[in-house]
């Protein structure tokens, strides 16, 4: 398939979500000259499945930060407790919306303080995550040879076991407590970073610009930062996106299993869930109600990242 | 054919040692030591001390290690703390529980994951396309755990379809020589135990199988559309090959070999789903006792369970590996 006749059919080799934005802008308009990230942004802007995403990502991103304005309660509050009993969960009412859990807190509330908690953890795990990676990939992409080697290695190792299993032997290390479930899951996107970060930092090495620009003199620290480093960027930050998904979902599987710590009437999706479990016949709505979250939030990041994807890969360019 | 296998198993000797430097570092660096992490709440100077004398903790880390390393090789993981048993034998009577399962889940997958991802492709705008779509979204978006939680309210709690935990029901009276309990009741002609075995593997073999029907479906849609306007594809319909083999041998072998290399990377996947799946049904597999040898704080288990895993694990890459050669005659050549 030769450059200049990319098929305007939808779902190329990156297995996009099909919702494709080929061919969509208008017929012969001259974006000549613009940067990767203006055209990535005018096709985002168009694609519905990607603003479904935004909106979706940024209502969570509200929810959490308003969580002190939005909630009725506190997150450790337990306001219901007198009126729960083991053979009785109330129910919704005009004082609880969501009615009451086990522990007699605040079903609602619980769920908007879990935002919050799922988007430390997410954006906490991730930049560690993302740091991680970025230094052993910008140490083997630098130095190449042993040192990359080395490195390339450990990353195999890391990747050798199956993730939530390193995840759990980290947090057993670090102890329970939510800081040990975002070191854990942070851990566990080190290789995946620093793998894709050298991989696309080893591809731009072999382009022609950087030629150019050591032909001209530059010295390899300005050209790998300068240069091939802002170039590397693009799958980074859709691997970012695309991990926040994760990590929302792999927190709760770390609280399912007892990692998370603290108090089980905590105010987190994961743990809420699993508390739930107890209760899955008389009151399944404490369940149900924390698993929509998780889900619909992994959708929101998911559908972001995917767009986000398809916008930046030159393949999916619209031809001019 | 032979020299791959092989170079692939050497390659797996360095993988292993450097795994067992990482896990003979782990256990060191649990909260407390090795001593306290066994012991627990038994803890008392004494034990300790018989402990230490015991692992030889008192030598040097590199004799230490040397003596691990010497133990593994003649299978010797240690001890489980919670059983009794020694770990590999924990292992090996679960592990066909595990991989009863895992096969439940990726006939599922496969099952409805290809088709579904194939009439996506050639129907590209369908209902079909749209539903793979959806399909696909669900099973990366949804906590495995949360979906068998559904599944078991709806199916087993709700409606009464299928059992809400376990391998087999109590009441069942069978014997088990392979610890395969579908394959048991088949080898004794025991058919009613299989039967039970095998309804006990629906549920949970769904919700684990639902993450790699979402990305079997994704990759199949998005390797037969991309193959589908390929200048062979179009040179056999024009020299007007039968529909059926330009189905067949064109289009869907083609579009196999990423399908088949995504299904292999699932297998990690697979197996971290196995530990939620198989908790929420009590299924007694290798990722149930996992579980629960993480709330016990069971080291040893954790330790010989994790190593044997990555063994698993690299092992079927192997063999997703080999399989492309008999897919694709062009690899075979080459290598």
């Amino acid at each position: 398939m030769s450059a200049n006749e990319l098929p305007v059919t939808d779902g190329a080799a990156a297995a996009p979500l099909h919702t494709s934005i080929h061919g969509d802008g208008p017929a012969g308009a001259d974006h000549g000259g613009e940067g990767v990230w203006a055209r990535a942004w005018r096709t985002l802007r168009k694609n519905p499945v990607a603003i479904i995403g935004f909106v979706i990502v940024a209502v969570f991103v509200l929810v959490a930060l308003l969580a002190p304005v939005l909630a009725p309660y506190g997150g450790t509050e337990l306001p219901g407790r007198a009126d729960v009993r083991p053979t009785m969960i109330p129910g919704p009412s005009a004082e609880f919306p969501l009615g009451l859990d086990r522990y007699g807190g605040d079903v609602l509330s619980k769920l908007i303080w879990g935002a919050q908690a799922s988007l430390l953890v997410g954006v906490l795990s991730t930049l560690f995550g993302l740091t991680g990676g970025l230094l052993l990939g910008l140490l083997a992409g630098w130095f190449g040879k042993w040192v990359d080697f080395a490195v390339m290695r450990l990353v195999d190792l890391m990747l050798s076991v199956p993730s939530l299993l390193l995840a759990v032997s980290i947090a057993a290390i670090v102890g329970q407590s939510s800081m040990a479930v975002i070191i854990a899951i942070g851990v566990v996107q080190v290789p995946i970073f620093a793998r894709l970060l050298r991989g696309s930092m080893l591809a731009q090495k072999g382009q022609d610009y950087v030629l150019a620009a050591s032909a001209l003199g530059l010295t390899r620290r300005s050209v790998t930062m300068s240069h091939v480093l802002p170039n590397s960027v693009g799958p980074v930050i859709v691997q970012a996106t695309l991990s926040l998904a994760t990590a929302v979902i792999e927190a709760a599987a770390l609280s399912f299993l007892g990692l998370g710590g603290g108090e089980p009437s905590t105010a987190e999706w994961g743990r809420m869930l699993t508390a739930a479990q107890q209760e899955l016949a008389v009151a399944p709505r404490l369940a149900i109600l924390p698993g929509i979250c998780i889900a619909v939030t992994a959708l929101g990041f998911t559908l972001v990242g995917e767009s986000l994807r398809e916008a930046l890969d030159p393949r999916n360019r619209t031809r001019r | 054919m032979l020299r791959l296998i092989v170079q692939r198993l050497l390659l797996l000797i360095p993988l292993l040692l450097g795994l067992s430097v990482l896990l003979f570092g782990w256990v060191r660096a649990l909260p407390g030591g090795p001593v306290q992490a066994m012991l627990g709440e038994r803890y008392t100077p004494e034990a300790a001390a018989e402990i230490e004398a015991q692992l030889g903790l008192d030598q040097p880390l590199i004799v230490q290690y040397g003596k691990y390393l010497l133990r593994l090789l003649q299978g010797d993981f240690g001890v489980s703390l919670q059983s009794g048993r020694p770990v590999i034998d924990e292992f090996l009577t679960r592990f066909p529980a595990t991989i009863e399962l895992t096969v439940v889940a990726l006939v599922f997958a496969i099952g409805i994951g290809i088709p579904l991802g194939y009439v996506a492709a050639r129907r590209a705008g369908s209902i079909v396309d749209h539903s793979a779509v959806v399909v696909s979204l669900i099973g990366v978006t949804v906590p495995v755990f949360f979906l068998a939680f559904i599944l078991k309210y709806l199916f087993a709690v709700e409606l009464g379809w299928f059992p809400t935990t376990g391998r087999q029901s109590a009441t069942m009276i069978a014997t088990h020589p392979t610890n395969f309990y579908v394959l048991d009741g088949l080898l004794t002609a025991e058919w009613d135990a299989a039967w039970d075995a095998l309804v006990h593997l629906i549920l949970p073999g769904i919700a684990l199988g639902s993450i790699p029907l979402a990305i079997v479906a994704r990759m199949t849609r998005a390797a037969v559309s991309e193959v589908q306007n390929a200048d062979y594809v179009r040179t056999a319909r024009a020299k007007g090959i039968k529909a059926s083999r330009l189905r067949g041998d064109h289009i869907l072998k083609n579009a196999m070999l990423p399908v088949v290399t995504t299904i292999g990377l699932q297998v990690g996947l697979l197996l971290s789903g196995a530990v939620l799946t198989e908790t929420v049904f009590a299924f007694s597999g290798i990722g149930s006792f996992l579980a629960d040898s993480v709330f016990n704080a069971d080291y040893p288990v954790m330790q010989g369970f994790v190593l044997m895993i990555a063994v698993v694990y690299a092992l079927v890459n192997l063999l997703v590996d080999v399989s492309y050669g008999l897919i694709d005659p062009r690899l075979r050549r080459q290598q």
